[in-house]
C-alpha cells in the first residue's frame, strides 16, 4: 500500500485529493493535512465582504467530504519535510502540528511515498508596516483572504454606510498593500462591489472610491495585461479597465509600493521614486503572498530548506529558473510536471510551486524598490495543476515508478476568470474574460503574447449569471456530491 | 436621473485619455434578452478555453 500525502485543502490540494482517492481506491491510502477544518470557495468571499453573502454560504466542513471519499483528514499544519526519512527510518516523512480543538501543539510524523505541497500562501500582513503582524491582519484596513476578514470586513463597510446615511462623507481606498503583491482581481472585484453596494445603499454621492496597486498600468492583473477582440479591435486590458474605474467614478494611483499603514492614512512610493500618502476612512488592502515557512531537513538533520524551497518560501519545481532578464523569458521557463527537481516523490502545485519569474514586466523605482505584480497561481490554473499532479502520482503507484508524468504547463493553458461588479439577479453585472494562454508565448503570438482568438472579455449581466452559477458548481464539485468529476477545473 | 461616464472625466486626470460607453452600451448589459444570448455564447466561448486547457 502506498500512502500520498497532501499538504493544503484549499482549491489545488483538494482537487487533488479528491481524484487521488478516487483514482487510487482503497488499496493505497491519501491523507489529507490542513490546519482548516472548512473549505472556502474564496472567489465568493468577495459577496460575503460586502454583506451579500455569509461565510455560511462558502464554507463547508472538510471532515464529513473526506471521510465519504476515504481520505485520512488531519486538521493540521506542516512544519517540515524530511525527504530522505531520518537517521532512524529511511523513509521520508512529513512533521506536523494538530490544530483542532483539544489537539492543538501535538505534533506527528506522517511518513509518505508522495508528497504533494499545496499549503497555498501564508498571507504576509508582516511585510507591510501597520498592514498587520507576520500573518494576522492588522486594525487599520480589512481583508478579503479569508471567509472571516470577508465577515469582518462587511461589518467595518455597514458602518461606513450608517455614517453616510448621517451625512458624514467617506473616503474608500482599496487594492495591495505592498509592492509585490499579487491577486489584483481579488481588489478589483472588491471595489466595484463596494461601488455597487453604495449606490444601491442610495450613498454613493457620499463617498469617494480610490483605488491603489502596484500595476504599472491599469489592468496588468498580475499578468501583463491581455488584449481581447472588440468591435474589431485588438482592445487592451488597459482600456478596459480604465473604462469602467471611470464609468463608475473610481479614482486610481498606480506603481504604488504601499511601505506603510497608519489609522486612516497609507504611505507609498510610486514607479517615478516619489513618495505620497493617502487618506481613508475604510481600506482593504491585499497582502503580499509568501511561502508558509516549511523546513526540510537532510537523514543527517542537517537544513536543506534550500535545496527544496526557494528563498520566498515556495517549492522549487521544474522551472527555469535561471532565466535572467525579462528579455530573456521564453514560456518554457514555465514548468509543467510541479516535480521537485531533487526529490522525484515531491511535487507542488497551486500557490504553493515557485514561480520561474514574474508575468508581469519587473519594475522598480530609482529608489531601487520593486514594485510589480507576482504572477497569479490561482483558481482555473490551480484546479488543473492539482488535478495533472495527482494523476502523474497515481500513474506512478498503479503502473510503476516509470510511468511518464502529465504536464499543465501556465504556458499551455488558458484560464476563465469572471470578476464580479456588483451582485443582482437583474442588476449585477461581472467582467467574464478568457485568456490564452495565462503565460504569454511572444514567439507563438508575436504581438500580444496571446492567441486573440481565445483571449476575450466582457462586462455584464451574463458575466454576473455565470459568476453565480460557478459559486454553486464548484461547491457542489468540492462537496463530491453527484457527477463532481465531470465538473472541469 | 443618472450622470453620463463621461462626466466623471477630469481634464488631463488620470482618466483622460480613456473611453466610456454610451446609454446604449451600459443599457446592454443589463438587457435581459441580449445578456441571456451573451451567456449563451461566452458560455461556449469558456468551454472552448477550459477544453483547450486540460
Amino acid at each position: 500500500m502506498a500512502r500520498l500525502v497532501v499538504l493544503g485543502g484549499g482549491v489545488s490540494g483538494h482537487t487533488a485529493a479528491t481524484f487521488a482517492a478516487k483514482w487510487l481506491g482503497s488499496a493505497h491510502e491519501v491523507v489529507v493535512v490542513t490546519p482548516n477544518s472548512k473549505w472556502n470557495w474564496i472567489p465568493s468571499n468577495i459577496w460575503v465582504g460586502v454583506g451579500e453573502m455569509s461565510k455560511e454560504d462558502v464554507t463547508f466542513d472538510l471532515a464529513p467530504v473526506y471521510s465519504k471519499a476515504g481520505i485520512n483528514f488531519k486538521q493540521a499544519k506542516a512544519l517540515s519535510i524530511n525527504p530522505e526519512g531520518s537517521e532512524s527510518s529511511g523513509k521520508p516523512f512529513v512533521t506536523i502540528e494538530f490544530t483542532s480543538k483539544g489537539n492543538e501543539g501535538k505534533t506527528e510524523n506522517i511518513e509518505y511515498d508522495y508528497l504533494i505541497n499545496a499549503t497555498g500562501p501564508k498571507l504576509n500582513f508582516g511585510a507591510t508596516p501597520g498592514l498587520g503582524e507576520g500573518s494576522e491582519l492588522g486594525e487599520f484596513t480589512v481583508s478579503v483572504c479569508t471567509a472571516d476578514h470577508a465577515s469582518h470586513a462587511n461589518e467595518e463597510f455597514q458602518k461606513t454606510i450608517q455614517k453616510m446615511k448621517k451625512g458624514e462623507r467617506q473616503k474608500f481606498l482599496i487594492g495591495t498593500g505592498h509592492g509585490l503583491c499579487t491577486c489584483q482581481g481579488a481588489a478589483f472585484e472588491y471595489i466595484f462591489n463596494i461601488e455597487h453596494e453604495l449606490k444601491k445603499a442610495g450613498v454613493r454621492d457620499m463617498a469617494d472610491v480610490k483605488w491603489i496597486s502596484n500595476e504599472s498600468f491599469l489592468g496588468d492583473f498580475g499578468v501583463g495585461g491581455l488584449h481581447m477582440k472588440s468591435m474589431g479591435f485588438a482592445v487592451s486590458s488597459k482600456i478596459f479597465a480604465e473604462s469602467l474605474f471611470t464609468e463608475r467614478n473610481v479614482d486610481w494611483i498606480i506603481g504604488a509600493h504601499v511601505n506603510k499603514v497608519e489609522k486612516g492614512k497609507v504611505h507609498y512610493e510610486l514607479l517615478d521614486g516619489s513618495m505620497g500618502e493617502e487618506e481613508f476612512d475604510f481600506s482593504m488592502l491585499i497582502p503580499p503572498f509568501a511561502g508558509v515557512g516549511l523546513k526540510a531537513f537532510a537523514k543527517d538533520g542537517s537544513d536543506i530548506t534550500s535545496t527544496v524551497f526557494a528563498p520566498n518560501g515556495f517549492m522549487k519545481v521544474d522551472a527555469n529558473y535561471s532565466a535572467g532578464a525579462y528579455e530573456n523569458w521564453k514560456a518554457s521557463d514555465w514548468p509543467s510536471t510541479y516535480q521537485n527537481p531533487t526529490y522525484g516523490n515531491l511535487f507542488a502545485c497551486g500557490i504553493a510551486f515557485a514561480p520561474p519569474h514574474p508575468i508581469s514586466k519587473p519594475m522598480s523605482s530609482p529608489n531601487g524598490t520593486p514594485i510589480n505584480p507576482t504572477p497569479p497561481r490561482t483558481g482555473m490554473p490551480s484546479g488543473i495543476i492539482g488535478k495533472a499532479v495527482a494523476h502523474s502520482i497515481c500513474d506512478r503507484i498503479l503502473k510503476g515508478e516509470n510511468a511518464p508524468l502529465h504536464e499543465a504547463s501556465m504556458a499551455h493553458m488558458g484560464a476563465a476568470c469572471v470578476a464580479s461588479a456588483g451582485k443582482g439577479v437583474f442588476t449585477g453585472t461581472a467582467a467574464a474574460m478568457t485568456i490564452y494562454p495565462v503565460i504569454p508565448d511572444f514567439d507563438k503570438y508575436p504581438g500580444t503574447g496571446r492567441d486573440t482568438d481565445y483571449t476575450f472579455g466582457e462586462i455584464g449581466l451574463a458575466g454576473h449569471w455565470i459568476k453565480h452559477i460557478l459559486h454553486h458548481l464548484f461547491l457542489w464539485k468540492a462537496k463530491l456530491k453527484a457527477g463532481w468529476t465531470l465538473i472541469p477545473e | 436621473m443618472e450622470k453620463k461616464p463621461e462626466h466623471n472625466i477630469k481634464a488631463y486626470g488620470n482618466n483622460f485619455t480613456t473611453m466610456t460607453p454610451g446609454p446604449f452600451a451600459i443599457k446592454l448589459r443589463t438587457c435581459k434578452i441580449w445578456q441571456f444570448i451573451r451567456f449563451i455564447v461566452i458560455n461556449i466561448k469558456m468551454l472552448v478555453v477550459v477544453r483547450k486547457s486540460h
